[in-house]
């Protein structure tokens, strides 16, 4: 697995599971190095099933938002699929009023998320 | 600072709140310079966690905002951060040093085109966590009210 320092990638089956290594994710620099790491894998590792487990976030800015809709717009076109779970009830909220909640495949929790992909 | 259609709750001094202002380099990050003691005078001052999230998402919005729109990362202007806390109110005045925007100008992000652009969603999350926001007639100044739900006081 290649390094990262924004995120930790596992494989479960056929699905690469992301966590985030930061609990508080607005700082624009770790943004940046958080979308670079996010894009890796599906234009370099050509990953086609991720599911982003947000159980670690507390936080997220708007800046943040943005490199979630440009990975999921990147996945869709590499005929992949993206679903998030484990989102605290205060974030699902941005994703709400953002109605982003249309736009990503969110799911209650990893387990309920990875069977959502056989 | 005259704003349109200030919320116009004023805290009784006398109730013992926390003030301050700070100006802020207009550099990447610089929120954290005022955020963490703000947080704190939140949490002292007994409000909810989740309306601390709401009120922690506005005013980082609103200082991104200032720094990189406004100032344009500009080192020789800052960025004029004033808090107010008491137990029912949270009011937090940003003001940069750039010429203003038109905060109606801003396209609404949650039309179906416009779902997946990815930028363009810090205004909208500022009016829905707080009680109120209003600009200044320049637009480079945002009051954000937070008023404590008497419910839940």
């Amino acid at each position: 697995m290649t390094a990262h320092r924004r995120i930790d990638a596992s494989k479960v089956g056929e699905v690469t599971v992301v966590r985030f290594i930061d609990k508080k994710i607005l700082d624009e620099a770790s943004i940046q190095e958080l979308g670079a790491e996010l894009f890796g894998l599906v234009e370099q590792l050509n990953r086609k099933s991720i599911l982003l487990n947000f159980s670690d976030v507390e936080f997220l800015s708007s800046a943040a938002l943005g490199k979630l809709i440009t990975l999921d717009r990147k996945v869709k076109s590499a005929k992949g699929r993206l679903k998030m779970s484990n989102i605290r009830p205060e974030i699902l909220e941005v994703f709400q009023i953002t109605k982003l909640n249309k736009v990503f495949d969110i799911r209650g929790d990893e387990a309920e998320a990875i069977a959502a992909f056989q | 600072m005259a704003h349109e259609a200030a919320a116009g709750v004023r805290p009784d001094p006398s109730s013992g709140g926390w003030r301050r202002t700070i100006d802020l380099p207009s550099e990447r990050g610089a929120s954290r310079l005022i955020m963490e003691e703000l947080l704190e005078q939140l949490g002292h001052h007994g409000w909810e966690p989740s309306d601390i999230f709401g009120i922690h998402l506005a005013v980082e919005e609103a200082i991104v905002n200032a720094i990189v729109h406004g100032n344009k990362l500009d080192p020789a202007k800052t960025v004029r951060v004033s808090c107010e806390v008491t137990p029912q109110l949270a009011r937090i005045e940003i003001t940069d040093a750039g010429s203003g925007f038109d905060p109606a100008a801003v396209p609404d992000c949650t039309r179906d085109e416009r779902l997946e652009v990815p930028s363009g969603r810090g205004v909208m999350l500022m009016r829905s966590f707080m009680t109120a926001i209003a600009y200044n007639a320049r637009g480079n100044s945002v009051l954000l009210e937070k008023r404590r739900d008497p419910q839940n006081g």
